[in-house]
């Protein structure tokens, strides 16, 4: 169950999330909401992230490729029937009258990635290190080809359209906050601790009775539903996306909001996400003032990734663990003064 | 009937001589450090990218190609300095992430000073010709590749039982501690792996350049996975793994090839690492598994 410091950090991680409407609000900018709205779906994603690397200690490449399965589901079913002629002709029959509401297409989008994710890869849990890391690369490839090659479904390589845009700030920002929820209280569940007593002594762990792969398994759905409603929330964002959406680029800016925040604490990926966030915007409002200024004869792309890049090579040589390190905010020194922990 | 078999197994042949080269290169690293190279890829692509700064200069296409190679040791050994060296004592994942980061910075780094577009190659004829054999016609290319891995092959091999520095190597793989507490160097012995995990990439960049002709900054994507793939069928830890690895994916690509049907053939890569994967379920170390020791440094 959830102890005291866990629920403080609870409710110290989502002030910065429920501070973003109002902070919007305040400026009525269209593109600052745009920026809030796509930082809570990235906020998803990355506690999705943490909730199986974090815990388990291995790195996942898989963890986008379920975003698109969970985009592309909810697309198809909510999509409008009258477009589904136009941008998906080939559509199945029994698939092209249905018109679901967004929000129910975007909780199926997410169950469908989480039940992919429970078939594809409880075989693969019990690879370790390098091998794990591969074979989830390898699966990034064949869930990417997928996409790319399933025509009827996603419009092969073209982008697909048509969709009606349903995620506004407030429905990202609520759903931030339920994930928060959702990733500390596995954190803190009977499986979320035996994970990382599997992550920080295997041999012991095991020798007591924690089933391994079992566990890294339900980490590995749980992770895989949070990424799929992530996707569902993005594409009824953005309304038209392409299968490279979902491919090394996003992976490398979700990983490096991770890892820059500390991959080991629900805290490090909220904060990561809002450093990265904003550090990458003002990157790329640099970037694109220095393309109208035409200081260079060529355009400037790609500046963005070289610091993200640079960054999070920094991260891992000075501060492995990340920025917020090994503890949960709410288990600072400073708070633990004010809030007394009566169970220890 | 015999013409499709000798097309078959050249075919098969030359892209395991290239699959093996690659996977050897990202192995001889992992054999020693135990740590997985995100940027070999990249080092095609720097491969590639030299052949294209370096063309119309007067120089003769061999002296390039080889400027083109020695660029992408050095690249090889830089890697082992940005990405490795600083966080080698730290976890497997620092260690991944950090060369992921270093290849996204390789290929921005094209992205800003070259260009996102396709960009020709400079290739001597030699590429393109054909030749006839026992009937079938062959592209030059491809015995070339078959020729040049061989030789490649050979030389090491002769290079890791017979000379002081392919000895050490050879301990370092199967016993680093014990290897650098009897007076191998360490740092020597890591930076000549990482350089020889550079020749390899420049070789198979300049063939695999052969093939398709341009390069684009994602390029080195592909020989990666190819690479990736191999080690994990061959065994992590194992050289003759490797090896053996690449010319199985490679015989069962060209098999798919053949055998899928035309609207099946664009899934091709998932078939292959759907085949890698339940591969694996049955043997998690691979076909050679390799000594058994797994400490690092």
């Amino acid at each position: 169950m959830l102890n005291r410091q866990s629920v403080l950090t609870f409710f110290l991680l989502i002030v910065p999330i429920l501070l973003l409407p109002g902070a919007v609000g305040i400026m009525d900018q269209r593109f600052m909401q745009r920026i809030a709205t796509v930082l809570c779906i990235n906020l998803i994603l990355v506690l999705g992230l943490q909730v199986f690397m974090g815990n388990s200690g291995i790195l996942s490449f898989a963890h986008i490729g379920f975003m698109g399965i969970g985009a592309y589901t909810s697309a198809v079913l909510a999509m409008p029937v009258r477009m589904k002629s136009m941008a998906l002709p080939d559509l199945y029959s029994c698939l092209a009258t249905i018109e679901l509401s967004p929000i129910l297409a975007i909780l199926i989008g997410a169950l469908v990635a989480g039940l992919v994710a429970a078939l594809v890869s409880y075989p693969l849990m019990r690879l370790s290190d390098a091998a794990a890391v591969i074979t989830s690369f390898a699966l990034l490839v064949v869930i990417h080809t997928i996409m790319v090659h399933w025509s009827a479904l996603t419009n092969g390589p073209r982008t697909l359209f048509g969709l009606k845009s349903a995620t506004n700030l407030y429905l990202a920002a609520g759903s931030a906050v339920v994930m928060v929820a959702l990733a500390l209280f596995f954190k803190e569940s009977r499986a979320g601790v035996l994970l990382r007593a599997v992550r920080d002594d295997e041999i012991a762990a095991v020798g007591m009775g924690a089933h391994l792969s079992r566990l890294r398994w339900y980490g590995f759905i749980l992770s895989a539903l949070m990424a799929g409603f992530a996707g569902g929330l993005w594409a009824h964002f953005i309304t038209s996306f392409s299968p490279n959406a979902f491919y090394l680029k996003e992976t490398f800016v979700i990983l490096g909001m991770l890892i820059i925040g500390g991959s080991l604490t629900v805290s490090g990926a909220v904060f990561g996400t809002f450093a990265v966030t904003i550090a990458y915007e003002l990157l790329r409002f640099t970037e694109s003032s220095i393309n109208i200024a035409q200081l260079f004869p060529k355009p400037v792309v790609g500046l963005t990734e070289v610091v993200l890049a640079c960054a999070m090579i920094a991260t891992l040589i000075l501060k492995p663990g990340g920025i917020m390190g090994a503890r949960e905010i709410g288990h600072w020194n400073i708070f633990r003064k004010f809030f007394p922990d009566k169970n220890v | 009937m015999t013409g499709q078999i000798v097309q078959f197994g050249i075919d098969a042949l030359s892209l395991g001589s290239l699959y093996a080269l690659m996977a050897l290169g990202l192995v001889i690293v992992y054999g020693i450090l135990k740590l997985v190279n995100f940027a070999y890829g990249e080092l095609v692509m720097v491969t590639g990218y030299t052949l294209f700064l370096l063309n119309g200069s007067p120089l003769p296409w061999l002296v390039m190609a080889l400027v083109a190679v020695i660029i992408a040791i050095l690249t090889g050994i830089s890697t082992e300095l940005v990405a490795f060296k600083p966080v080698r004592e730290k976890s497997v994942t620092a260690v991944l992430i950090t060369s992921f980061a270093f290849s996204t910075l390789l290929q921005n780094f094209v992205l800003l000073f070259i260009s996102p577009r396709a960009r020709q190659v400079p290739l001597p004829d030699i590429f393109t010709q054909t030749v006839e054999l026992a009937g079938v016609i062959v592209p030059l290319r491809n015995l070339l590749t078959i020729a040049c891995a061989f030789i490649m092959l050979g030389l090491f091999s002769w290079a890791l039982k017979k000379t002081v520095l392919g000895i050490a190597l050879r301990a370092a793989a199967s016993q680093f501690r014990m290897a650098r507490m009897l007076g191998v160097p360490a740092n020597l012995i890591i930076t000549t792996a990482f350089a020889i995990s550079g020749l390899f990439a420049g070789v198979v960049g300049i063939l695999w350049l052969g093939r398709i002709g341009s390069v684009v900054p994602g390029i080195g994507l592909e020989p990666l996975l190819v690479a990736f793939i191999a080690t994990v069928i061959g065994g992590m830890r194992s050289l003759q793994g490797a090896v053996v690895g690449g010319f199985l994916l490679a015989f069962v690509d060209v098999s798919l090839n053949y055998l899928l049907p035309q609207h099946l053939l664009q899934f091709r890569d998932a078939f292959t690492f759907s085949f890698v994967i339940l591969f694996l379920l049955m043997k998690p170390d691979g076909l050679i598994p390799g000594p058994a020791s797994g400490e690092r440094t």
